[in-house]
């Protein structure tokens, strides 16, 4: 069990929730929200209690990028890679910046202050490349932009 | 003989009455309104390519490759999801489908193993078949790019592998798990290309909520999931339909085989029990056949401490009819009688009262459904007019209320659960009337509406309760009463059931179900559309087992909820051929067909046909059979295919009775319990090494086909003829068909049976005569077969078996899925990886106030006996109440179980014994000594090995 789950909350989070029609998205997003993550032992709680079965439950959790199995860095930087901003060269800077910070896709730094991870179109394609840093859109990045804004996360 | 090979239409077929024509590749069809694209192709012969598509499923369209050209329509549509339409032209073939499909192919074979020579499925792979339809040649992007096909392969499963390296993804068995099964135990890790099958959070099978009921390895159209046989054995070359050995909801499957190997078991999709499900017993557990255990050669002994000699069939049944001889000259014609087995067929088990009845010249023959179901026939004949169960198993999709009452069918039926399963997903309410929280009360997708945990016992009690509620609320339904009952035993029935002692008030307190429960299931029951009552074991082995089963019929009388689809009253029997069993005329009173010995016309008939004169005395039941023995007036038995020392009730008692006397005969397959107290060991087949016919819980015959020769030299029908023929009897048969032939010559419900009709139909439900030459799906339409439905006053009477300050705790008993009955079969099998020893289940509080903690050995005592196992803490049982399992010989249920028996037909009380529960370091006295005595009776002498 992570040492973080506390089985009184994850059935207090999904009590809140259970009367709503389709339960198990906002339950795992409060739950996401709380402990930064969804972990097995939640995942399996939330299966008894909406009388789901795991299986189910975990179907969901990994389909979705933005569920996390594992704890992300304190600050989240998602580099959009679709591409409009391909075209305006994110990806140059995205490989600067993750060289520069040695991590790959999805890695956190090793102090725990930064993830970075990839996503696939903001909608900001008109003013790309674009970067969301903690749930913050961000356009207009060229290299030295990224690097600041990363920097500001450190 | 070939391998018999069943047209996948790629979607369910439709129900619909409308019909509707449309063109395909210029052929024109008409079908039903609602038939998909892809299916009205197949039915005309013409096979689109398909992956994720096949008839046991729901279409789902993402493989892409069943796309066809509409007329007047945009697009390239997928034909699995879209339906037909009046006047539809479709095209399945052209230029541009062909490109279309290939780019599809081309894109699944870039991340698929080139391995075709040596994989499994190899000669029976969709993939492959489909690259071929589609002319691949050539795989554009090569095979170098990211793949999975070093994905790990996964075989915690005993019985089937899973390769992910060699899965496309079609969420086939995803959805079959859902759809069939309803277990949900599969789901899709992760989303695009990183997408993969999971058991459960990314777990093994084996660890995950997987039930192996083998509905995902079936629909699997690659070698991902696949039979661990086949992967040993190669491809079957020939099958068989035949009918599972295992319990009474006789699913038919394909015996798939290799020579005289069985390579597997696949579920039969025109089987009309299962329509092509099935569970982990039926599916997987048949190894038990060529075990190492498995009796082949004839045994005798003249004691039972002497060990046994091997000899000659000749040699064998000679010493058993000069002994059986023997004994009725020395104590008399009714000194001897035999047992018919539930597991054996129609055929034999009618042989088997046959030579008890014209060969032993007396009616001391009876059968296991007395431990089961011998109140249902009591009771439903007396309300109804008829032994069994109302409806055909499809009658459950029409269901809108379902009542279930002391059965467990999630682990006794499974198939049957998951019909019924799916109608509950469907919508349909649930009431479960079960001390214990089985599944159907709470488990993925199951929520029962009502949950009657009743204190074990009081049956009859809380069914009369749910009359009284229904009566007084005015939920009855007059006409059907006045229409198809008699009004007068209504209205004195009715007068008893308002009395307060029924009233849900009274019986809270001493049911334990609080009276507001009662007052909203009788409601849910009586105002469904249509209300269904399936009860099992938990409702017949009291010792009110006929009462309540009195109590259930009345209560579906009183609702009007018989004779259509949709209602009825439903035991699920245990055997597999439970019911047939009993309609051979098993029972000391009855003729096949349920035609009492004292019946004139009917002795007639019999004698007749068999040229003998009858006894019209009614025989011994096993009981008074063990009971004789210890008298002296009861020496000898003929066992077909029952292990009486392990499955029935007071099990000191039965040894007691078995070791009194002289000559005891089982025939079986194993030494099983009672062979250490037999003088004669017959060996027998198994239901894949003869012809027959089993009858399964809903009247439906089928045929039981023989794949292998039997390994003992002769089927059970056989081994019967051998021995009537050595006491001196004229019974010859060539073939099975011709005992049915019989049968149906004696019986009247049978009068239209042959194996020609079975082979034409596939199967057929009894009455099968002039009146319903095609059989009965539905009973009592119209009218009783009785004409008037009857009302028979039930009365609760507590049993005498009673808690008390020595034995505060009441024990039920029950089953689980992976392990049949006494698991002489299953045990043999790779089942027991899932069940490997009998529990306790005990609640915690209970628990604690003896000091009890999980997993600890605790002493079971009754005022029969007492035995030892570990306990399993859980609040599935109430307080006051713990549970166990009987499928391990070890554990000595039946030790404890008391000879309380059901008032009318003496099915032994073995839901309800009081005892007390304490701790131990191990098993107790008797389990040790019957241990070692086991051990001494098994032993073959070295002699005649040699």
């Amino acid at each position: 069990m992570d040492s973080n789950f506390k089985t009184e909350l994850v059935e207090a989070i999904i009590l809140a929730h259970q009367n709503l029609e389709g339960p198990l998205l906002p339950i795992l997003h409060s739950i996401q929200e709380e402990f930064g993550l969804i972990s097995e032992d939640a995942m399996r709680l939330v299966a008894s209690k909406l009388n789901i079965t795991r299986a189910e439950v975990y179907g969901v959790v990994s389909f979705y990028h933005d569920y996390r199995q594992k704890p992300a860095g304190r600050h989240v930087l998602k580099l959009c890679r679709a591409e409009a901003c391909q075209s305006m060269g994110s990806e140059e800077n995205a490989a600067r910046l993750l060289a520069r910070l040695g991590l790959d896709w999805g890695e956190t730094t090793p102090d725990g202050r930064l993830t970075v991870e990839p996503i696939y179109c903001l909608g900001l394609c008109a003013c790309a490349p674009s970067a969301m840093l903690d749930g913050e859109i961000h356009a207009r990045l060229d290299a030295a932009g990224l690097e600041a804004l990363a920097l500001e996360a450190l | 003989m070939g391998l018999i090979q069943e047209i996948d239409y790629g979607t369910k077929a439709s129900n619909a009455t409308k019909l509707v024509s449309l063109r395909i590749d210029g052929q024109t069809i008409t079908v039903p309104e609602g038939t998909s694209v892809m299916r009205a192709a197949t039915e005309l012969g013409t096979q689109i390519p398909k992956l994720c598509a096949t008839d046991m499923l729901d279409s789902y369209g993402s493989c892409r490759l069943c796309l066809v050209e509409i007329e007047g329509r945009a697009g390239t549509p997928a034909s699995c999801t879209t339906p037909v339409a009046e006047g539809m032209v479709v095209h399945t073939q052209n230029a541009k489908l062909a490109k279309l499909r290939k780019g599809v192919m081309e894109l699944y074979i870039s991340d698929h193993p080139l391995d075709c020579l040596t994989c499994s499925a190899n000669s029976n792979c969709e993939l492959q078949d489909m690259a071929g339809a589609v002319g691949l040649r050539e795989v554009r992007y090569g095979y170098d790019g990211a793949n999975h096909l070093d994905a790990v392969k996964d075989v915690s499963n005993p019985y089937f592998q899973f390769d992910p390296s060699k899965c496309i993804v079609c969420s086939r068995c995803v959805r079959a798990c859902e759809e069939v099964q309803g277990t949900f135990a599969l789901t899709i890790d992760g989303s695009g290309f990183s997408s993969k099958v999971s058991p459960g959070i990314s777990e093994a099978f084996f660890d995950s909520e997987c039930v192996s009921c083998g509905a995902c390895v079936q629909a699997c159209p690659t070698a991902t999931l696949m039979e661990k046989t086949v992967i040993e054995m190669g491809q079957p070359e020939h099958s068989a339909v035949t009918t599972c050995a295992y319990c009474g909801v006789g699913c038919t499957f394909k015996a798939e085989m290799r020579g005289e190997d069985v390579v597997r078991m696949v579920p039969y999709k025109d089987g009309k029990a299962n329509h092509g499900h099935s569970c982990v017993k039926g599916r997987f557990a048949w190894g038990y056949a060529t075990h190492r255990d498995r009796i082949t050669t004839p045994m005798i002994r003249a004691k039972i401490t002497d060990p046994w000699r091997e000899v000659s069939w000749e040699e064998a049944i000679a010493y058993t009819a000069s002994e059986f001889k023997r004994i009725q000259a020395k104590y008399g014609r009714d000194s001897i009688g035999g047992i018919t087995s539930s597991r054996c067929t129609n055929e034999e088990t009618y042989l088997v009262q046959k030579l008890v009845r014209a060969g032993f010249g007396n009616n001391n023959v009876d059968t296991c459904a007395r431990v089961c179901h011998s109140p249902t026939g009591y009771g439903l004949s007396k309300t109804f007019g008829t032994s069994a169960g109302t409806q055909d198993f499809d009658s459950v999709d029409e269901a809108d209320t379902i009542l279930v009452i002391g059965a467990n069918p999630t682990d006794g039926h499974p198939v049957f659960a998951s019909r019924m399963k799916r109608r509950l997903r469907e919508g349909a309410k649930l009431i479960v009337v079960d001390p214990r929280r089985t599944d159907l009360v709470h488990s993925p997708h199951v929520n029962a509406d009502y949950h009657l945990a009743l204190k074990p016992g009081t049956n009859v009690a809380i069914v009369n309760a749910l009359s009284h509620v229904i009566i007084s609320e005015g939920l009855a339904d007059e006409d059907f009463i006045r229409n198809q009952c008699d009004w007068n035993e209504y209205a004195e029935w009715a007068a008893f059931i308002l009395q307060p002692h029924n009233s849900p008030e009274a019986v809270a307190k001493l049911s334990g179900v609080p009276a507001d429960i009662i007052c909203g299931a009788a409601r849910l029951y009586a105002t469904a559309r249509n209300g269904a009552i399936y009860y099992g074991l938990g409702v017949t082995e009291h010792s009110q087992g006929t009462s309540t089963v009195l109590a259930i019929a009345n209560l579906a009388m009183l609702t009007g909820n018989i004779g259509r689809k949709g209602v009825g009253v439903n035991p699920l029997r245990g055997q597999n051929n439970v019911q047939g069993s009993c309609d051979m005329g098993s029972f000391p009173h009855e003729f096949p067909g349920y035609r009492h010995v004292s019946n004139d016309t009917a002795r007639q008939i019999f004698e007749q046909d068999w040229g003998v004169a009858l006894s019209a005395e009614p025989g011994l039941r096993i009981p008074n059979m063990l009971d004789a023995a210890m008298d002296g007036s009861f020496l000898g038995l003929y066992i077909q295919g029952e292990d009486i020392a392990q499955s029935d009730p007071d099990t000191q008692h039965i040894i007691g009775g078995l070791s009194a006397m002289e000559c005891v005969v089982v025939q079986d397959l194993f030494l099983n319990e009672t062979a250490n107290y037999a003088h004669v060991f017959l060996p027998g087949c198994s239901f894949l090494e003869k012809d027959g016919t089993f009858t399964n819980a809903e009247r439906r015959i089928q045929r039981v086909r023989k794949v292998m020769s039997p390994k003992n030299g002769y089927g059970d029908w056989e081994i019967t003829l051998l021995l009537a023929k050595a006491m001196g009897m004229d019974m010859h048969y060539n073939h099975p068909s011709e005992i049915m032939d019989e049968i149906a010559r004696t019986t009247n419900s049978f009068q239209n049976v042959s194996y020609d009709l079975l082979e034409r139909l596939g199967s057929v439900q009894w009455p099968c005569n002039e009146l319903a030459p095609e059989g009965t799906p539905t009973m009592h339409i119209g009218a009783f077969v009785r004409g008037k439905g009857q009302f028979v006053i039930a009365d609760y009477i507590p049993t005498d078996e009673k808690t008390g300050p020595r034995f505060p705790l009441l024990l039920t008993t029950g089953r689980i899925l992976s392990q049949y009955n006494v698991g002489a079969q299953t045990r043999r099998t790779d089942n027991a990886k899932w069940h490997e020893e009998d529990l306790l289940e005990i609640h915690p509080h209970d628990a604690e106030v003896r000091g009890v903690k999980d997993g600890d050995w605790v002493k079971l005592v009754s005022r029969a006996g007492e035995t030892s196992l570990r306990a399993k803490l859980t609040d599935r049982v109430a307080p006051g109440v713990v549970y166990t399992t009987f499928h391990h010989p070890i554990t000595q249920a039946n030790v404890i179980t008391t000879d309380y028996s059901d008032w009318a037909t003496n099915c032994p009380e073995y839901k309800v014994t009081a005892v007390q529960v304490a701790l131990s370091n191990g098993p107790s006295e008797w389990q040790s000594s019957y241990m070692a005595h086991s051990a001494e009776s098994r032993r073959i002498g070295a002699i005649a090995a040699e």
